[in-house]
């Protein structure tokens, strides 16, 4: 009974708001166990070497970091539009965008000179990707059409969109495969650590946490943003030009999740490819609902999801557990 | 109830408190914004839990876990916000809840009604949509709902505030009749006179405490008035009298429609000058809201124009009225008033935070913020946790403090006045005409839209009757004829 009076309680103390999700994660680990238990695993075996197929060793932990980019950018994403109200779950088909950009950039853009490839290609796919969030949230302020609709919808057209350039006039000379030619050397994001695949993508994604906690907590439009999502009436009725602030907020949240296409045509892939995503736009959402929509929390959860997604491979060798279970978890 | 206390994170809304309730009589709850009337009669419907003290019912120690146990106890609350699903019919809202049973059986529900119905003087048609009724039978619907869950304690939390006279007059016969019957119910009230007239006991509260019992027989308003605000309260107001100056707000043949397409304001012109108070006066629901949205900018007006300060301003943009000089409260706090899940703070600049000093080149400068709110916060007395707290924890009257501290705040030309005491008690009632008042000193000119007719006549310069979206005459102070605009009111010339 003393619990209810916690939930009845309109605001939650800040340790709550922390503490929850952390609750959340632990209930998630312990749901997880069953399927495990259920396949004849090793319970504890299995979480261990969860951990350490994660963080375990320095290959491991760089690993995890190079997941954890898309997925904070993905993460932060949804989480921007959602605080103020701008229900985009096509973060999936903004990242698209933002990877066909880049690949546009890296593979035609020769005429440019070298050292202004990397940031064409993340302005280019930063616009990409917002221009591609702020079509529905101008049908959304102008023609009030659902958002969570187009948005979604948005995604299946940006699929058949790529699946037309790919095996149009984007694909590789000679090849049968919907990819596009490789994007050039001077395209590749730089890597920070030797004998890694840690790339400049988790520098951009760490900026873009501290830039969106900025905008939000020091802004007049972040305030805003805030604003409309909690009463729009009473924002408009303030004098704040609400339609304006929802197509803004959607330009900068499908211009994080196009910046997580970026990264992974110019330092995963190199090339444009049909399965450039394994869903990442659509594991944002759970992100930033697990980070409380708190771009520090999105950072914390897109870590813990890149964490389970590797760790789970190295609990399937060492545990004898098949790897869909990864999926359950 | 014995002793209950009720602590929220920081404050006591309830240290104590008894409240005793017999069958057949209307008891009414008194006391100050925040004196926690509505947190003690949550807790007797059970939605929040006492942190000590017991409730009996009929004798018996209860627990009181959610409000369906008070319901399964006979006690209904009616909230000041309906909770009816405008969608369904006055049958179907009744039903929700208690169908019993997998198979909903129309029938026996429809005589159930209609017999209590009959009994109680409500006349609703059952099948009639939630959304066509008006204000007034929306309430009689809700006090329905009650009666066919068998309430025997009824709470009505400020019913009042939003009726018109006439239907206030109707809730007053219905609660004579449940009372008759056998029924108790617990109305809570600022407005003295009306709990004078239907209540038969009263119980005072102050800053969470007892401080009162009397028997209605036994006091008098004013008794009552100071006991809740612990001082004399004498409502006499002051105001230099200085001619009027320049024109500051012109109506022109305004035509707009509401929501629902029907002309709602028709061939409406007005002038209001600096330094002067002119009131709209007339039954809620001639206009009156259309009127106000359409001064806020959120509403368009199909013909005629809006000139201030002498420039002719587009309809439907609150930004240009705000930039004009205008400040706005609006009749309906929760929705168009305030953010409910921001905080005092945040509310508090909603309308002026790009301005400076308040954020300079898109940052916002959140030192500057806080101490102008603080400052706001004390000279209005809002009482809250602290700038920090969201505005949902805050008491009705404290609200709509937060909205006159951020309107009243800069030094507006114009001001347009929605209900501005509707829902506050007596000291902050005062407070807020004193601040109207000393508005119209400095020279802002007002439009005071109420349906308080003894709020418009003490405070307004001229009066302005309206009924049916067209005026019907206009009066000045110095002539008012209180007949005169009671046929105004009601539609004779
Ligand atoms: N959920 C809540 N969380 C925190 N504080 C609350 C909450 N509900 C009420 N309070 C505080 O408890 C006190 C009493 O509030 P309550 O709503 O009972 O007042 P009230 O007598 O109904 O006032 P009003 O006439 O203005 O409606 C206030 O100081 C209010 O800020
Ligand atoms: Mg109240």
């Amino acid at each position: 009974m003393v619990g209810l009076s916690i939930v009845r309680r309109q605001t939650l103390p800040p340790w709550a708001e922390i503490l929850l999700p952390v609750a959340a994660i632990f209930a998630t680990l312990i749901i997880g166990a069953l399927p495990i238990v259920l396949a004849g695993g090793n319970l504890f075996k299995a979480y261990s070497s969860l951990v350490y197929g994660a963080l375990g060793t320095r290959f491991n932990l760089l690993e995890t970091l190079v997941k954890a980019s898309p997925l904070i950018l993905t993460g932060l994403a949804v989480s921007f539009a959602f605080r103020a109200r701008f229900w985009n779950i096509g973060a999936e088909g903004q990242l698209f965008a933002g990877a066909i950009a880049a690949t546009a950039v890296g593979v035609y853009g020769t005429a440019l000179p070298s050292w202004l490839v990397i940031p064409a290609c993340i302005v280019s796919g930063f616009i990409a990707g917002g221009l591609w969030a702020v079509l529905p949230a101008f049908l959304k302020t102008k023609l009030k059409v659902d958002d969570v609709v187009t948005t979604l919808l948005l995604n299946y057209v940006m699929i058949h969109v790529m699946g037309f350039l790919l095996y149009g006039p984007m694909q590789a000379a000679g090849s049968s495969w919907p990819r596009s030619e490789p994007i050039m050397d001077a395209a590749h994001y730089p890597i920070l650590l030797p004998r890694s695949r840690l790339h400049l993508g988790l520098v951009i994604a760490i900026v873009m946490v501290l830039a969106i906690w900025f905008i939000n907590a020091r802004t007049v439009f972040g305030y805003r943003s805030k604003c409309v999502g909690v009463n729009i009436n009473a924002a408009h009725f303030s004098g704040v030009n609400t339609d304006m602030t929802i197509l803004k907020t959607a330009l900068i949240s499908g211009g994080l999740a196009g910046l997580a296409g970026v990264g992974e045509v110019c330092a995963i892939h190199y090339h444009l490819l049909m399965d450039i995503s394994p869903g990442y736009g659509y594991t944002g959402i759970v992100i930033a609902m697990l980070g409380n929509l708190h771009p520090v929390g999105v950072a914390l959860s897109a870590f813990f999801f890149s964490c389970i997604s590797i760790g789970s491979q190295t609990m399937s060798r060492m545990a004898g557990i098949p790897v869909y279970i990864e999926g359950v978890i | 109830m014995v002793d209950i206390t009720k602590r929220f994170v920081d404050v006591v809304a309830n240290d104590k408190v008894s409240f005793s309730l017999f069958p057949n009589e209307v008891c009414a709850l008194l006391g100050e914004n925040g004196a926690g009337k509505t947190t003690l009669m949550n807790i007797l419907f059970g939605y929040y839990l006492c942190d000590s003290g017991e409730i009996r019912i009929y004798g018996r120690i209860v627990r009181l876990g959610s409000p369906k146990d008070a319901i399964a106890h006979g006690i209904s609350m009616i909230h000041q916000h309906f909770t009816l699903v405008p969608s369904q019919s006055v049958l179907e809202n009744a039903m929700i809840g208690v169908e019993g049973g997998f198979f909903l059986d129309k029938k026996k529900a429809r005589k159930r009604l209609l017999e209590i119905e009959k009994q109680f003087g409500l006349d609703l048609d059952p099948d009639a949509m939630a959304f066509t009724l008006t204000i007034g039978q929306q309430q009689k619907l809700e006090i329905l709902k009650a009666l066919y869950r068998e309430a025997k304690i009824l709470i009505m939390d400020e019913p009042t505030a939003v009726l018109a006279p006439i239907e206030t007059r109707e809730l007053f016969a219905t609660l004579r009749t449940l009372v008759d019957n056998g029924r108790s119910v617990v109305f809570i009230s600022h407005k003295l006179n009306e709990v004078m007239e239907i209540s038969d006991r009263i119980l005072v509260l102050r800053e969470g405490k007892n401080v009162a019992e009397r028997k209605k027989s036994e006091t008098r308003v004013q008794e009552l008035a100071s006991l809740m605000v612990g001082r004399e309260i004498l409502e006499s107001l002051q105001c230099s009298d200085s001619a009027a100056g320049n024109t500051v707000l012109q109506l022109k043949n305004l035509r707009v429609r509401n929501s629902k397409g029907v002309v709602a304001l028709d061939g409406f012109s007005l002038d209001l000058r600096e330094r002067e108070i002119v009131g709209i006066a007339g039954v809620s629901g001639n206009g009156q809201t259309e009127l106000s949205e359409l001064l806020f900018g959120i509403r368009r007006p199909e013909e005629g124009s809006i000139v201030l300060d002498g420039k002719e301003v587009p309809g439907g943009s609150p930004s240009a009225m705000i930039r004009a000089g205008m400040a706005r409260i609006p009749e309906d706090r929760i929705s168009t008033g305030v953010c409910m899940d921001l905080s005092v703070m945040d509310n508090m600049i909603l309308v002026d935070h790009c301005r400076e000093p308040f954020s300079k080149l898109g940052l916002i400068n959140g030192r500057e913020i806080r101490s102008w709110v603080l400052d706001r916060v004390r000279d209005f007395q809002v009482k809250t946790d602290g700038v920090d707290a969201p505005v949902k924890s805050l008491s009705g009257g404290n609200l709509q403090k937060v909205i006159l501290a951020r309107e009243l705040a800069g030094q507006p030309k114009i001001i347009i006045a929605c209900q501005p005491t509707r829902g506050l008690d007596v000291g902050a009632m005062e407070y807020v005409h004193q601040a109207i008042l000393r508005q119209k000193e400095r020279g802002a000119g007002i439009l005071l839209i109420s349906d308080d007719l003894d709020e418009v006549l003490l405070l307004c310069d001229r009066v302005i009757v309206i009924y049916e979206g067209r005026i019907m005459g206009e009066l000045c102070s110095d002539g008012i004829d209180r007949e005169r605009i009671g046929l105004w009111m009601s539609g004779v010339a």
